[in-house]
Protein backbone atom coordinates (compact mmCIF):
# COMPACT_ATOMS: atom_id res chain seq x y z
CA UNK A 1 0.00 0.00 0.00
CA UNK A 2 0.86 3.66 -0.75
CA UNK A 3 1.99 5.25 2.33
CA UNK A 4 0.24 8.25 2.03
CA UNK A 5 1.35 9.92 4.71
CA UNK A 6 4.10 10.61 2.93
CA UNK A 7 2.52 13.25 0.17
CA UNK A 8 4.90 15.96 1.17
CA UNK A 9 7.47 13.56 2.73
CA UNK A 10 10.57 15.61 1.56
CA UNK A 11 9.72 18.70 1.35
CA UNK A 12 11.37 19.63 4.61
CA UNK A 13 14.84 19.75 2.79
CA UNK A 14 16.34 22.85 2.45
CA UNK A 15 17.70 23.68 -0.93
CA UNK A 16 17.36 26.15 -3.67
CA UNK A 17 13.90 24.94 -5.26
CA UNK A 18 12.57 23.88 -1.45
CA UNK A 19 13.31 28.01 -0.41
CA UNK A 20 11.18 28.94 -3.17
CA UNK A 21 7.80 31.43 -2.39
CA UNK A 22 5.52 28.57 -3.34
CA UNK A 23 3.36 30.47 -6.09
CA UNK A 24 6.94 30.66 -7.45
CA UNK A 25 7.40 27.23 -8.08
CA UNK A 26 3.83 26.17 -8.46
CA UNK A 27 3.82 28.53 -11.43
CA UNK A 28 6.75 27.38 -13.13
CA UNK A 29 5.97 23.77 -12.81
CA UNK A 30 2.12 24.56 -14.34
CA UNK A 31 4.06 26.42 -17.09
CA UNK A 32 6.90 23.38 -17.41
CA UNK A 33 3.37 21.72 -18.01
CA UNK A 34 2.13 23.41 -20.37
CA UNK A 35 5.16 23.51 -22.52
CA UNK A 36 5.48 19.90 -22.81
CA UNK A 37 1.98 19.38 -23.44
CA UNK A 38 2.36 21.60 -26.64
CA UNK A 39 5.74 20.29 -27.96
CA UNK A 40 4.67 18.49 -31.54
CA UNK A 41 5.26 14.79 -30.73
CA UNK A 42 8.08 14.60 -33.80
CA UNK A 43 10.67 16.91 -31.83
CA UNK A 44 12.31 14.22 -29.62
CA UNK A 45 15.23 16.65 -29.02
CA UNK A 46 12.73 18.84 -26.87
CA UNK A 47 11.69 15.84 -25.16
CA UNK A 48 15.05 15.19 -24.17
CA UNK A 49 15.83 18.54 -23.09
CA UNK A 50 12.87 18.27 -20.82
CA UNK A 51 14.29 15.11 -19.60
CA UNK A 52 17.56 16.63 -18.73
CA UNK A 53 16.29 20.14 -17.19
CA UNK A 54 13.84 17.49 -14.65
CA UNK A 55 16.97 15.90 -13.95
CA UNK A 56 18.70 19.22 -12.95
CA UNK A 57 16.30 20.40 -10.83
CA UNK A 58 15.16 16.98 -8.92
CA UNK A 59 19.41 17.58 -8.29
CA UNK A 60 18.80 21.00 -7.41
CA UNK A 61 16.43 19.97 -5.01
CA UNK A 62 18.06 17.31 -3.09
CA UNK A 63 15.36 15.31 -3.33
CA UNK A 64 16.38 11.49 -3.47
CA UNK A 65 16.09 10.26 -7.14
CA UNK A 66 14.79 6.89 -6.31
CA UNK A 67 12.12 8.49 -4.26
CA UNK A 68 10.39 10.40 -7.11
CA UNK A 69 10.54 7.28 -9.48
CA UNK A 70 9.17 4.97 -6.88
CA UNK A 71 6.18 7.51 -7.07
CA UNK A 72 6.26 7.71 -10.71
CA UNK A 73 5.55 3.72 -11.02
CA UNK A 74 2.84 3.87 -8.84
CA UNK A 75 1.25 6.41 -11.83
CA UNK A 76 2.90 5.47 -14.73
CA UNK A 77 0.79 1.53 -15.19
CA UNK A 78 -2.08 3.60 -15.41
CA UNK A 79 -1.44 5.77 -18.23
CA UNK A 80 0.08 3.09 -20.11
CA UNK A 81 -3.10 1.02 -19.65
CA UNK A 82 -5.09 3.88 -21.11
CA UNK A 83 -1.89 4.66 -24.12
CA UNK A 84 -1.80 1.26 -24.81
CA UNK A 85 -5.70 1.41 -26.57
CA UNK A 86 -5.04 4.44 -28.38
CA UNK A 87 -3.28 3.39 -31.32
CA UNK A 88 -5.92 0.71 -32.22
CA UNK A 89 -8.88 3.34 -31.32
CA UNK A 90 -6.90 5.72 -33.62
CA UNK A 91 -8.06 6.24 -37.44
CA UNK A 92 -5.30 6.97 -39.63
CA UNK A 93 -6.46 9.49 -42.77
CA UNK A 94 -4.83 7.36 -44.71
CA UNK A 95 -5.31 3.87 -45.53
CA UNK A 96 -1.86 1.96 -46.27
CA UNK A 97 -1.28 0.03 -43.54
CA UNK A 98 2.65 0.69 -42.68
CA UNK A 99 0.98 4.85 -42.07
CA UNK A 100 -1.70 3.64 -39.47
CA UNK A 101 1.01 2.17 -38.04
CA UNK A 102 3.10 4.84 -37.58
CA UNK A 103 0.57 7.42 -37.13
CA UNK A 104 -0.60 5.00 -33.78
CA UNK A 105 2.88 4.61 -32.68
CA UNK A 106 3.28 8.20 -33.33
CA UNK A 107 0.33 8.81 -30.75
CA UNK A 108 1.32 6.52 -28.40
CA UNK A 109 4.49 7.91 -27.67
CA UNK A 110 3.06 11.32 -27.40
CA UNK A 111 0.64 10.32 -24.57
CA UNK A 112 3.74 8.04 -22.93
CA UNK A 113 6.85 10.72 -23.20
CA UNK A 114 4.15 13.86 -22.57
CA UNK A 115 2.67 12.06 -18.98
CA UNK A 116 5.68 10.76 -17.77
CA UNK A 117 7.49 14.13 -18.05
CA UNK A 118 4.43 15.69 -16.59
CA UNK A 119 4.19 13.16 -13.80
CA UNK A 120 7.80 13.67 -12.64
CA UNK A 121 6.74 17.55 -12.60
CA UNK A 122 3.93 17.03 -10.31
CA UNK A 123 5.60 14.84 -8.01
CA UNK A 124 8.62 17.19 -7.88
CA UNK A 125 6.52 19.74 -7.42
CA UNK A 126 4.65 18.01 -4.44
CA UNK A 127 7.93 17.33 -2.77
CA UNK A 128 9.37 20.29 -2.97
CA UNK A 129 6.19 22.28 -0.74
CA UNK A 130 4.79 21.76 2.37
CA UNK A 131 0.61 20.44 1.29
CA UNK A 132 -0.44 23.03 3.78
CA UNK A 133 1.56 26.04 1.83
CA UNK A 134 0.56 24.64 -1.17
CA UNK A 135 -2.73 25.28 -0.49
CA UNK A 136 -2.21 28.86 0.99
CA UNK A 137 0.17 29.58 -2.64
CA UNK A 138 -3.19 27.99 -4.20
CA UNK A 139 -5.55 30.34 -2.79
CA UNK A 140 -3.28 33.13 -3.28
CA UNK A 141 -3.02 32.16 -6.88
CA UNK A 142 -7.06 33.11 -6.77
CA UNK A 143 -7.87 29.42 -7.66
CA UNK A 144 -11.33 29.07 -5.86
CA UNK A 145 -11.63 28.87 -2.36
CA UNK A 146 -14.10 25.96 -2.63
CA UNK A 147 -12.02 23.80 -4.40
CA UNK A 148 -9.21 25.00 -2.07
CA UNK A 149 -11.34 24.01 0.67
CA UNK A 150 -12.05 20.84 -1.12
CA UNK A 151 -8.67 19.88 -1.46
CA UNK A 152 -7.83 20.92 2.33
CA UNK A 153 -10.37 18.28 3.93
CA UNK A 154 -9.28 15.78 1.51
CA UNK A 155 -5.79 16.47 2.55
CA UNK A 156 -6.91 16.42 6.07
CA UNK A 157 -9.35 13.12 6.40
CA UNK A 158 -8.36 11.06 4.13
CA UNK A 159 -5.73 9.99 7.03
CA UNK A 160 -8.23 9.40 9.16
CA UNK A 161 -10.65 7.75 6.40
CA UNK A 162 -7.86 5.11 5.73
CA UNK A 163 -7.12 4.51 9.35
CA UNK A 164 -10.89 3.83 9.89
CA UNK A 165 -10.82 1.97 7.08
CA UNK A 166 -7.83 -0.27 8.16
CA UNK A 167 -9.24 -1.11 11.96
CA UNK A 168 -12.53 -2.00 10.09
CA UNK A 169 -10.54 -4.50 7.77
CA UNK A 170 -8.47 -5.66 10.83
CA UNK A 171 -11.48 -6.31 12.84
CA UNK A 172 -13.05 -8.00 9.96
CA UNK A 173 -9.90 -10.29 10.02
CA UNK A 174 -9.77 -11.09 13.20
CA UNK A 175 -13.37 -12.88 13.07
CA UNK A 176 -12.48 -14.53 9.36
CA UNK A 177 -9.42 -15.73 9.99
CA UNK A 178 -8.05 -18.07 6.33
CA UNK A 179 -10.43 -16.95 4.28
CA UNK A 180 -9.34 -15.57 0.98
CA UNK A 181 -10.01 -11.91 0.70
CA UNK A 182 -11.35 -12.55 -3.11
CA UNK A 183 -14.35 -14.23 -1.59
CA UNK A 184 -15.48 -11.44 0.19
CA UNK A 185 -15.93 -9.04 -1.98
CA UNK A 186 -19.90 -8.70 -1.00
CA UNK A 187 -18.14 -7.87 2.96
CA UNK A 188 -15.81 -5.52 1.45
CA UNK A 189 -19.23 -3.91 -0.45
CA UNK A 190 -20.70 -3.25 2.96
CA UNK A 191 -17.67 -2.09 4.06
CA UNK A 192 -17.53 0.53 2.13
CA UNK A 193 -20.77 1.04 2.55
CA UNK A 194 -20.26 1.61 6.33
CA UNK A 195 -17.57 4.03 5.67
CA UNK A 196 -19.19 6.20 3.49
CA UNK A 197 -22.09 6.76 5.86
CA UNK A 198 -18.92 7.20 8.61
CA UNK A 199 -17.60 9.67 6.21
CA UNK A 200 -21.23 11.36 5.90
CA UNK A 201 -22.06 12.05 8.90
CA UNK A 202 -18.57 13.26 9.85
CA UNK A 203 -18.73 15.71 7.52
CA UNK A 204 -22.01 16.97 9.38
CA UNK A 205 -19.99 16.99 12.47
CA UNK A 206 -17.74 19.12 11.35
CA UNK A 207 -19.66 21.23 9.63
CA UNK A 208 -21.12 21.80 13.18
CA UNK A 209 -17.74 22.63 15.01
CA UNK A 210 -17.06 25.00 11.97
CA UNK A 211 -20.03 26.47 12.76
CA UNK A 212 -19.68 26.63 16.28
CA UNK A 213 -16.57 29.17 15.81
CA UNK A 214 -18.66 31.79 14.24
CA UNK A 215 -18.36 29.92 10.59
CA UNK A 216 -20.32 31.55 7.62
CA UNK A 217 -20.10 30.01 5.17
CA UNK A 218 -17.05 31.91 3.80
CA UNK A 219 -13.40 30.91 4.06
CA UNK A 220 -11.01 32.93 5.53
CA UNK A 221 -7.63 32.89 6.04
CA UNK A 222 -4.27 34.50 6.78
CA UNK A 223 -1.87 35.26 4.15
CA UNK A 224 1.61 35.24 4.88
CA UNK A 225 3.84 33.89 1.89
CA UNK A 226 6.50 36.52 0.55
CA UNK A 227 7.51 36.70 -3.42
CA UNK A 228 10.93 37.64 -2.37
CA UNK A 229 13.18 38.97 -5.90
CA UNK A 230 15.28 35.45 -5.92
CA UNK A 231 11.86 33.98 -6.81
CA UNK A 232 11.53 36.23 -9.28
CA UNK A 233 14.39 35.38 -11.00
CA UNK A 234 13.91 31.52 -10.24
CA UNK A 235 11.13 32.34 -12.52
CA UNK A 236 12.69 34.04 -15.01
CA UNK A 237 15.43 31.25 -15.72
CA UNK A 238 12.78 28.79 -15.75
CA UNK A 239 10.84 30.39 -18.26
CA UNK A 240 14.24 31.23 -20.25
CA UNK A 241 15.23 27.82 -20.28
CA UNK A 242 11.75 26.24 -21.32
CA UNK A 243 11.96 28.84 -24.37
CA UNK A 244 15.77 27.74 -24.89
CA UNK A 245 14.02 24.16 -24.80
CA UNK A 246 11.62 24.89 -27.59
CA UNK A 247 13.60 26.94 -29.84
CA UNK A 248 16.28 23.94 -29.86
CA UNK A 249 13.52 21.53 -30.35
CA UNK A 250 12.09 23.08 -33.63
CA UNK A 251 14.98 23.49 -34.94
CA UNK B 1 -35.93 24.86 39.11
CA UNK B 2 -34.66 26.34 42.03
CA UNK B 3 -30.95 27.51 42.03
CA UNK B 4 -30.12 27.54 45.22
CA UNK B 5 -27.95 24.34 45.25
CA UNK B 6 -24.48 25.99 43.88
CA UNK B 7 -22.20 28.13 45.44
CA UNK B 8 -22.90 31.31 43.77
CA UNK B 9 -25.05 34.05 45.27
CA UNK B 10 -28.45 35.49 43.71
CA UNK B 11 -26.57 38.04 42.97
CA UNK B 12 -24.66 36.55 40.35
CA UNK B 13 -26.65 36.92 36.40
CA UNK B 14 -27.40 34.01 34.97
CA UNK B 15 -24.97 32.83 32.40
CA UNK B 16 -26.89 30.14 30.81
CA UNK B 17 -30.81 29.61 31.26
CA UNK B 18 -32.53 27.07 29.40
CA UNK B 19 -36.76 27.02 29.98
CA UNK B 20 -39.10 24.20 29.11
CA UNK B 21 -36.54 23.01 26.30
CA UNK B 22 -38.19 20.33 24.00
CA UNK B 23 -36.05 18.62 20.80
CA UNK B 24 -36.77 15.84 18.36
CA UNK B 25 -34.39 13.85 16.35
CA UNK B 26 -35.43 14.37 12.47
CA UNK B 27 -36.79 10.80 13.10
CA UNK B 28 -39.60 12.10 15.80
CA UNK B 29 -37.53 10.39 18.49
CA UNK B 30 -37.86 12.55 21.66
CA UNK B 31 -34.00 13.60 22.31
CA UNK B 32 -35.24 16.49 24.97
CA UNK B 33 -38.23 16.33 26.73
CA UNK B 34 -38.64 19.74 28.69
CA UNK B 35 -35.24 20.86 29.90
CA UNK B 36 -35.07 23.03 32.59
CA UNK B 37 -31.91 24.93 34.00
CA UNK B 38 -29.58 27.82 35.20
CA UNK B 39 -26.39 28.36 35.50
CA UNK B 40 -24.92 30.95 37.35
CA UNK B 41 -21.58 33.05 35.66
CA UNK B 42 -18.77 31.53 37.03
CA UNK B 43 -19.93 28.19 37.49
CA UNK B 44 -18.70 24.55 37.15
CA UNK B 45 -21.45 22.25 36.23
CA UNK B 46 -20.77 18.31 35.58
CA UNK B 47 -23.82 17.15 33.34
CA UNK B 48 -23.72 13.52 33.74
CA UNK B 49 -25.38 10.61 32.89
CA UNK B 50 -25.37 7.39 30.37
CA UNK B 51 -24.92 7.29 27.12
CA UNK B 52 -27.82 9.01 24.51
CA UNK B 53 -29.09 10.68 27.32
CA UNK B 54 -29.24 13.76 25.69
CA UNK B 55 -25.80 15.52 26.77
CA UNK B 56 -24.31 16.35 23.67
CA UNK B 57 -27.57 17.52 21.82
CA UNK B 58 -28.63 19.91 24.93
CA UNK B 59 -24.76 21.52 23.92
CA UNK B 60 -25.79 21.90 20.51
CA UNK B 61 -28.93 23.63 21.64
CA UNK B 62 -26.69 26.13 24.27
CA UNK B 63 -24.51 26.82 21.15
CA UNK B 64 -27.33 27.77 18.86
CA UNK B 65 -26.68 24.52 16.69
CA UNK B 66 -29.57 23.17 17.12
CA UNK B 67 -32.94 24.60 17.92
CA UNK B 68 -35.68 23.36 19.89
CA UNK B 69 -39.08 22.57 18.79
CA UNK B 70 -40.52 24.36 22.03
CA UNK B 71 -38.94 26.22 24.72
CA UNK B 72 -35.72 28.79 24.78
CA UNK B 73 -32.14 29.41 25.50
CA UNK B 74 -31.24 32.40 26.76
CA UNK B 75 -26.83 32.89 27.28
CA UNK B 76 -26.30 35.93 29.65
CA UNK B 77 -30.07 37.27 29.04
CA UNK B 78 -30.02 37.15 25.06
CA UNK B 79 -32.41 34.54 23.54
CA UNK B 80 -30.98 32.70 20.81
CA UNK B 81 -32.53 33.90 17.55
CA UNK B 82 -31.94 35.26 14.44
CA UNK B 83 -28.58 35.55 12.58
CA UNK B 84 -27.08 38.42 14.42
CA UNK B 85 -27.41 36.79 18.17
CA UNK B 86 -25.93 33.87 16.74
CA UNK B 87 -22.72 34.86 15.70
CA UNK B 88 -22.46 36.92 19.43
CA UNK B 89 -23.77 33.95 21.21
CA UNK B 90 -21.08 31.61 19.21
CA UNK B 91 -18.06 33.77 20.36
CA UNK B 92 -19.17 33.89 24.01
CA UNK B 93 -19.71 29.99 23.92
CA UNK B 94 -16.84 27.75 23.24
CA UNK B 95 -17.87 24.00 22.45
CA UNK B 96 -15.46 21.42 22.76
CA UNK B 97 -16.22 18.17 21.10
CA UNK B 98 -15.57 14.92 22.14
CA UNK B 99 -13.77 13.62 19.02
CA UNK B 100 -10.89 15.61 18.11
CA UNK B 101 -10.81 14.69 14.57
CA UNK B 102 -14.32 16.39 14.18
CA UNK B 103 -13.13 19.87 16.12
CA UNK B 104 -9.78 20.05 14.13
CA UNK B 105 -10.33 20.09 10.35
CA UNK B 106 -7.68 22.32 8.46
CA UNK B 107 -4.42 21.20 7.92
CA UNK B 108 -2.04 23.10 9.88
CA UNK B 109 -2.55 23.51 13.92
CA UNK B 110 -1.79 27.16 13.32
CA UNK B 111 -5.00 27.37 11.21
CA UNK B 112 -7.65 25.31 13.26
CA UNK B 113 -6.59 27.69 16.18
CA UNK B 114 -6.84 30.45 14.17
CA UNK B 115 -10.22 29.23 12.34
CA UNK B 116 -12.17 31.26 15.03
CA UNK B 117 -10.58 34.38 15.29
CA UNK B 118 -10.45 34.88 11.30
CA UNK B 119 -13.95 34.20 11.39
CA UNK B 120 -14.45 37.45 13.56
CA UNK B 121 -12.20 39.32 11.50
CA UNK B 122 -9.31 40.24 13.98
CA UNK B 123 -6.51 41.86 12.88
CA UNK B 124 -3.79 39.75 11.80
CA UNK B 125 -0.98 40.98 14.88
CA UNK B 126 -4.81 40.42 17.07
CA UNK B 127 -4.97 36.51 15.97
CA UNK B 128 -0.85 35.93 15.90
CA UNK B 129 -0.81 36.65 19.57
CA UNK B 130 -4.27 34.94 20.42
CA UNK B 131 -3.33 31.76 18.49
CA UNK B 132 0.26 32.02 20.51
CA UNK B 133 -1.82 32.40 23.93
CA UNK B 134 -3.90 30.06 23.62
CA UNK B 135 -1.44 27.22 22.33
CA UNK B 136 1.02 28.64 25.34
CA UNK B 137 -1.80 28.03 27.76
CA UNK B 138 -2.31 24.27 26.53
CA UNK B 139 1.41 24.26 27.12
CA UNK B 140 1.81 23.31 23.11
CA UNK B 141 3.95 26.35 22.12
CA UNK B 142 5.75 25.85 19.14
CA UNK B 143 3.09 23.38 17.57
CA UNK B 144 1.62 25.98 14.64
CA UNK B 145 2.89 24.33 12.27
CA UNK B 146 2.42 20.99 13.16
CA UNK B 147 0.07 18.78 10.73
CA UNK B 148 -2.98 17.51 13.20
CA UNK B 149 -3.01 14.17 12.17
CA UNK B 150 0.30 13.93 13.31
CA UNK B 151 -0.38 14.70 16.96
CA UNK B 152 -0.94 12.18 19.68
CA UNK B 153 -4.56 12.09 20.88
CA UNK B 154 -3.64 13.91 24.17
CA UNK B 155 -2.39 16.26 22.36
CA UNK B 156 -5.23 17.11 19.80
CA UNK B 157 -7.45 17.14 22.87
CA UNK B 158 -5.16 20.10 24.08
CA UNK B 159 -5.60 21.72 20.61
CA UNK B 160 -9.06 21.25 20.62
CA UNK B 161 -9.49 23.46 23.54
CA UNK B 162 -6.85 25.98 22.38
CA UNK B 163 -9.11 26.22 19.01
CA UNK B 164 -12.03 27.99 21.73
CA UNK B 165 -9.82 29.31 23.76
CA UNK B 166 -8.80 32.04 21.12
CA UNK B 167 -12.13 33.06 20.91
CA UNK B 168 -11.90 34.18 24.52
CA UNK B 169 -15.06 32.77 25.50
CA UNK B 170 -17.44 33.34 28.91
CA UNK B 171 -18.72 30.35 28.94
CA UNK B 172 -17.10 26.69 27.68
CA UNK B 173 -18.72 23.63 26.82
CA UNK B 174 -16.82 20.51 27.00
CA UNK B 175 -17.91 16.93 25.83
CA UNK B 176 -16.46 14.49 27.55
CA UNK B 177 -13.01 16.06 27.62
CA UNK B 178 -10.97 12.77 29.65
CA UNK B 179 -12.51 10.23 27.29
CA UNK B 180 -9.97 7.80 25.82
CA UNK B 181 -6.89 9.39 27.63
CA UNK B 182 -4.43 8.03 29.38
CA UNK B 183 -3.92 9.07 33.05
CA UNK B 184 -1.03 11.45 32.28
CA UNK B 185 -2.56 13.10 29.35
CA UNK B 186 -5.92 12.77 31.37
CA UNK B 187 -4.30 14.99 34.44
CA UNK B 188 -2.80 17.33 32.12
CA UNK B 189 -6.65 18.26 30.60
CA UNK B 190 -8.13 18.34 33.94
CA UNK B 191 -5.27 20.81 35.31
CA UNK B 192 -5.86 22.52 32.14
CA UNK B 193 -9.50 23.31 32.49
CA UNK B 194 -9.37 23.74 36.23
CA UNK B 195 -7.44 26.75 35.89
CA UNK B 196 -10.05 28.09 33.11
CA UNK B 197 -11.65 31.32 33.87
CA UNK B 198 -14.98 30.57 32.74
CA UNK B 199 -18.34 29.72 32.62
CA UNK B 200 -17.94 25.67 32.11
CA UNK B 201 -20.66 23.09 31.68
CA UNK B 202 -18.58 19.33 31.61
CA UNK B 203 -20.22 16.77 30.06
CA UNK B 204 -18.78 13.59 31.04
CA UNK B 205 -18.77 9.57 32.11
CA UNK B 206 -15.82 10.63 34.45
CA UNK B 207 -17.30 10.95 37.92
CA UNK B 208 -13.82 11.01 39.26
CA UNK B 209 -13.01 14.41 37.30
CA UNK B 210 -16.56 15.53 38.07
CA UNK B 211 -16.03 15.56 41.61
CA UNK B 212 -12.45 17.75 40.69
CA UNK B 213 -13.70 20.08 38.42
CA UNK B 214 -17.10 20.96 39.71
CA UNK B 215 -18.97 21.96 42.48
CA UNK B 216 -22.22 21.44 40.98
CA UNK B 217 -23.79 18.32 39.18
CA UNK B 218 -26.78 17.48 37.05
CA UNK B 219 -27.93 14.17 35.70
CA UNK B 220 -29.32 13.31 32.66
CA UNK B 221 -31.53 10.39 31.32
CA UNK B 222 -33.75 9.51 28.40
CA UNK B 223 -33.97 13.72 27.49
CA UNK B 224 -35.01 14.58 31.10
CA UNK B 225 -33.12 16.52 34.05
CA UNK B 226 -33.72 13.74 36.99
CA UNK B 227 -31.37 15.41 39.73
CA UNK B 228 -29.52 18.87 40.10
CA UNK B 229 -27.27 19.81 43.32
CA UNK B 230 -24.03 19.37 44.97
CA UNK B 231 -21.81 17.22 43.07
CA UNK B 232 -20.80 15.43 46.30
CA UNK B 233 -24.74 15.39 47.36
CA UNK B 234 -25.35 13.59 44.14
CA UNK B 235 -22.16 11.37 43.69
CA UNK B 236 -23.20 9.84 46.75
CA UNK B 237 -26.21 8.61 45.91
CA UNK B 238 -26.11 5.40 45.18
CA UNK B 239 -29.57 4.76 44.53
CA UNK B 240 -29.85 7.92 41.97
CA UNK B 241 -26.73 7.04 40.07
CA UNK B 242 -27.48 2.95 39.93
CA UNK B 243 -30.74 4.52 38.47
CA UNK B 244 -29.21 5.92 35.43
CA UNK B 245 -26.25 4.07 34.18
CA UNK B 246 -23.54 5.78 37.12
CA UNK B 247 -21.86 4.23 39.82
CA UNK B 248 -20.69 6.17 42.95
CA UNK B 249 -17.10 7.32 42.77
CA UNK B 250 -14.12 4.94 43.66
CA UNK B 251 -13.16 7.40 46.00
CA UNK B 252 -16.09 8.33 47.83
CA UNK B 253 -17.33 4.77 48.20
CA UNK B 254 -13.81 4.25 49.60
CA UNK B 255 -14.47 7.47 52.22
CA UNK B 256 -18.16 6.59 52.69
CA UNK B 257 -17.33 3.09 53.84
CA UNK B 258 -14.23 4.47 56.34
CA UNK B 259 -16.77 6.61 57.98
CA UNK B 260 -19.07 3.98 58.15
Amino acid sequence: MVTLDYIDKYSGIDSIIHRRDPRATIIAFTLFILCIMFTRPESFLAFALYGAFIFVLILLSKIPIIYIIRRATVIVPFVLLIAIFIPFLKKGESSEEINIAYEGVMVFWNVVAKSLLSILCMILLMSSIRFPSFLKALEELRIPKLIVMILSFTYRYIFVIRDEFQRMIRAKESRSPGIKRWFNIKMLANMVGVLFIKSYERGEAVYLAMCSRGFDGTMRTMQNNRFAKSDLYFLLTFVTTLTSIRIIGSL
Amino acid sequence: MKDDFGYAPDSVRDAIAVDGLVYHYPDGNEALRSISFKVKEGESVALMGPNGAGKTTLFLHINGLLTGSSGKVEIFGNTINGKKSLREIRRKVGVVFQNPDDQLFCPTVYDDVAFGPLNYSFSPEEIDQRVYDALNSVGLSGFEERISHHLSFGEKKRVSLATILTMKPEIILLDEPSSNLDPRARRKIIELIKILEATKVIATHDLEMALELCERGIIMDDGRIVADGKIRDILQNKALLEDHGLEVPYSLSCSNSAVK
